[in-house]
């Protein structure tokens, strides 16, 4: 592939170090979340979920996670955009509009009621509304719910997206999109905490 | 139309999910879907037709997860792996994936009644040592902003985990942050109706009644 890997660029790792040699050991998986990579920011067909959109959601979602080299990777991609300036400063302004600590919301009614936890139910700011427009406002909403109370979604807010003018198809990309930045920003921090705990070890 | 009958606590029996939009349907798939399906049978699942609405982040999605999971040339054991899924789904409330992977962590780990502890009392139920490190672990990961640090990484290895072993907690912990996502937010869990024959023959099980 001639693309950099994304996960071991953000995470610093080396060719020849030892992280790279454990992940070479899960060479399907490496190529694998490469490859979900690539299809999701370069699709074969964007029609249902646009490029801009979803360099817009990446930098909300990775922004919503706090500072990392991952998040200034997407803020980076959106800014490069022909549209992407105005769009950059709403997103950041929505960023700090959406942070909190998750995950939190209810359960099913029942046994499990004792473990809900309330938290921030976001909505995008009114004066962002028009530069963002229906569609990524919407998504915004449903990218802030997914990332930090996923077990609060309902039906409702399929339809809500759909009334926002997303189709059954953009629907899934752009769960996935969420989806996927959850793992990758992970499997970053992951990597980069154990290769910094293993350079401590060394220097101790 | 079958009515949905959620469950309202975490289990390791099987369950079934239903899809809060449309699934494509069986006929509208090309070979274009069948290579995002990666294995034919999905065609059955409303869920894998669904997801495959976008073949190529499927099939790409699928092949990730089955090298996280399935992958024992080395590393760590399957049944831990299972274990940081589950643990991952208890925290973030995927009650799905929690029973499918705590059915598999009961299966490879043989410890049936830690796992259903794991369930019923939550991510801070004690399982030993190397268990709790790794569900710790799990749930520092699932944390946003994530809450993985160095004490996580002191736990595991003093648990016993290399570090290649530490790198399978992470992509299976990571992994299920985005497996929980889509069964939460797409869809949601039904109880399996049991039919009359398969009521008859539990019953005449739990009585003691012999089919001989």
């Amino acid at each position: 592939m001639s693309t950099q890997d994304i996960i071991d660029t953000l995470a610093g790792i080396e060719p020849g170090s030892a992280l790279d040699a454990i992940r070479a050991r899960r060479l399907q998986a490496r190529e694998n979340a490469q490859k979900s990579y690539l299809s999701l920011f370069e699709p074969i067909d964007s029609g249902e979920f646009s490029l801009s959109e979803r360099a817009a959601v990446a930098a909300f979602v990775t922004g919503l996670h706090g500072e990392s080299p991952v998040a200034a990777f997407y803020r980076e991609k959106l800014a490069a955009n022909a549209d992407g300036a105005p769009l950059l400063e709403a997103i950041t302004a929505e960023i700090e509009r959406g942070r909190t600590s998750g995950p939190y919301g209810a359960f099913p009614a029942g046994p499990l009621s004792i473990e809900n936890k309330a938290g921030l139910i976001y909505r995008v700011g009114a004066e962002r509304k028009p530069v963002l427009g229906a569609r990524l406002a919407a998504a915004l909403e449903h990218a802030h719910l997914l990332v930090f109370r996923p077990r609060d979604a309902s039906s409702a807010d399929m339809k809500a997206l759909l009334a926002a003018g997303w189709s059954e198809t953009g629907i899934v990309t752009f769960s996935q999109l969420v989806a996927f930045l959850s793992f990758q920003v992970r499997v970053v921090s992951g990597l980069r905490t154990l290769a910094a705990a293993s350079a401590q070890e060394l220097a101790s | 139309m079958s009515t949905v009958n959620p469950p309202v606590v975490f289990t390791q029996d099987e369950l079934g999910w239903v899809s809060w939009i449309d699934p494509l349907s069986e006929t509208e798939l090309t070979e274009r879907h069948f290579a995002g399906l990666v294995d034919r049978a999905r065609a059955k699942s409303d869920y894998f037709r669904l997801l495959v609405r976008d073949p190529e982040v499927l099939e790409a999605r699928t092949r990730t997860d089955k090298d996280i999971f399935y992958n024992v040339a080395d590393g760590l054991p399957r049944a831990e792996r299972e274990l940081a899924a589950a643990a991952t789904s208890r925290h973030n409330g995927c009650i799905y994936c929690a029973s499918v992977h705590a059915r598999f962590a009961s299966t490879y780990s043989r410890r049936r009644d830690d796992v259903q502890r794991l369930l019923d009392e939550g991510v801070k139920a004690d399982l030993g040592e190397r268990w709790n490190a790794v569900v710790k672990a799990s749930v520092a990961l699932a944390a946003t902003p994530i809450a993985f640090g160095p004490d996580n990484v002191e736990e595991l290895r003093r648990a016993g985990l290399d570090d290649a072993e530490i790198v399978d907690v992470i992509n299976g912990a990571s992994f299920f942050n985005w497996a929980n996502r889509l069964m939460l937010s797409l869809g949601e869990p039904s109880k399996k109706a049991i039919s009359p024959a398969q009521e008859l023959l539990l019953v005449s099980t739990l009585n003691g009644w012999s089919r001989a």
